[in-house]
């Protein structure tokens, strides 16, 4: 096909849109809030036991489930066990993509706005071609969410005392919205029935078909879902370290840790 | 009556904007507002459009920048006195003032794998169950404008892509044919054969600017990557293919 060479393909330099609209606001409102929870995570995690991650029947999500071996040198953080599959599942989401694509490769920058690369082969190389993985990193995902349920049942349980507090509701609160991220994981999607042609072959076929809409229903607000629980898990962890080196006190029924 | 601003492209590649002042009623669209500026001050001004009712696809173009088709975009979306600007569809050859040449889309369509369907049942019948269809029913709204073609950065940056990627509203095409219950191509045929799925970095745009609002991307390009990924990455689904023997990735 014919590259134009004239007026309109100068229009075409990077940059160049005839877009009125704020479209450059999306792309810096994403590279703003993912890089704020990168960084914050980054020395969250680092900091391990050097900065308090556990209260009472609290324990931070970063950390959950807490792996302390008594070999463990002080400075490796317990959080490496656990955030490498997270931080997988999260870079290689579909959403997640998009976001980062945009915000940060410019790939492109929004919408009918050129982008400044001269070329372009996508995700057809290494080492874009491996995020292709993201089933895998759904499958070790999918292992925390019962894992964050069972750490938010257990922050109702304090000295063999049944109660609640602000940290238990964050905690639960946090599970929840990382289920729902989970949930509605586009691979998930297709792995429950998304990629069967006959969903009424079989009764088994149609129950799979049944969970396939919930995961559709869940996959609909996945940006949602993203955010949401992107922040919420951020906060919670913020608060847990809050109430564990004394900054804050935690209103709950059990007085105090 | 109320005065509209234009901001129109006139010319070929080497072309130019130029500026008109239209008087135009209460309730037009842009379409209506270009035949206004035709039948008065640019009578040879190129505009191809056929149903004014968004059903054909014909009248796309960019306004302000972003692909819309022009039957369906109201002159109220715009401030009074702003300057509208009406361009061509950039990613394709420019054949004069807003119209483009969009052959290229139909040379690609040509190679597109056909609805195969296997031997009908013994009385001669096709039978499909409703649950199994539902979820295609939306890629049969498309109008071909090929406005997502159009904003797709794969082809609209980088023209040299357009011989190896498809683009978004032939994988519709893909999945329509990839997930019919009655479709006997075997998958690696609908979803990894030379159509540049893997080009696409799922920047959801093609999504944005559909008029009929298919879900391009959740519903049609994410789960053919899914599909290719079952084909050509997945391990544990291979070793499923080679000791059960469904080596041939058939879809059902």
């Amino acid at each position: 096909m014919a590259q134009a060479t004239g007026a309109l393909a100068r229009e075409r330099r990077y940059g160049k849109t005839q877009r009125r609209d704020r479209w450059w606001l999306e792309p810096v409102l994403v590279a703003t809030g993912l890089g704020a929870f990168i960084a914050y995570s980054t020395v969250s995690a680092l900091l391990g036991e050097h900065w308090a991650f556990e209260v009472g029947p609290y324990l931070s999500p970063f950390f959950e489930p807490l792996i302390r071996p008594d070999w463990l040198p002080d400075w490796f953080s317990p959080a490496l066990f656990i955030l490498p599959a997270p931080l997988a599942f999260r870079t290689t989401c579909y959403y997640y993509r998009r976001a980062y694509y945009r915000a940060y490769f410019m790939s492109p920058p929004a919408c009918a706005v050129r982008e400044p690369a001269g070329s372009y082969s996508g995700e057809s190389r290494f080492p874009l071609v491996l995020q292709q993985l993201h089933r895998f990193a759904l499958y070790a995902a999918l292992v925390f969410v019962p894992v964050l349920w069972f750490g938010a049942l257990r922050s109702y349980w304090h000295d063999g005392e049944l109660g609640v507090g602000l940290g238990s509701v964050l905690i639960t609160v946090n599970a929840f919205l990382l289920m729902m991220y989970t949930f509605g994981c586009h691979s998930l999607r297709h792995l429950v029935a998304g990629g069967l042609n006959c969903f009424s072959c079989s009764t088994f076929r149609q129950a799979r078909h049944r969970a396939w809409r919930f995961v559709t229903v869940a996959n609909e607000h996945h940006r949602l879902w993203a955010w949401t629980s992107l922040i919420g898990v951020g906060l919670t962890d913020l608060y847990i370290h809050l109430v564990a080196n004394d900054v804050i006190t935690d209103p709950n029924t059990w007085g105090s840790f | 009556m109320p005065q509209a601003h234009l901001r129109v492209w006139r010319g070929g590649d080497d072309g130019e904007y130029r500026e008109y002042d239209v008087e135009y009623s209460e309730g037009m669209v842009v379409l209506d507002v270009l035949h206004l500026l035709q039948a008065t001050a640019a009578p040879d001004m190129a505009v191809r459009w056929n149903c004014k009712a968004g059903k054909c696809g014909s009248c796309s173009a960019e306004v302000n920048g972003k692909p819309r088709l022009m039957c369906m975009t109201r002159m109220q979306l715009f401030d009074p006195y702003e300057t509208i600007a009406i361009a061509p569809l950039k990613t394709f050859p420019l054949i004069r003032d807003l119209v483009t040449d969009v052959s290229h889309n139909y040379a690609v369509a040509n190679g597109m794998p056909e609805f195969a369907p296997g031997p009908p049942a013994p009385d001669g019948d096709y039978r499909m169950q409703q649950i199994d269809i539902d979820r295609m029913q939306e890629f049969h709204k498309c109008i071909e404008c090929f406005l997502c073609q159009d904003v797709c950065h794969v082809i609209r940056d980088h023209s040299d892509n357009l011989p190896n990627f498809a683009g978004p509203r032939f994988f519709v095409q893909l999945a329509q044919v990839s997930m019919h219950p009655l479709d006997e191509h075997a998958k690696g045929d609908t979803v990894s054969a030379g159509f540049g799925l893997d080009y696409c970095n799922i920047t959801k745009c093609c999504t944005d600017v559909c008029p009929e609002g298919i879900h391009i991307t959740d519903n049609a390009i994410i789960p053919l990557k899914e599909r290719a990924i079952d084909e050509r990455f997945d391990p544990i689904r291979a070793l499923g293919r080679r000791l059960f023997g469904r080596g041939d990735g058939r879809s059902h």
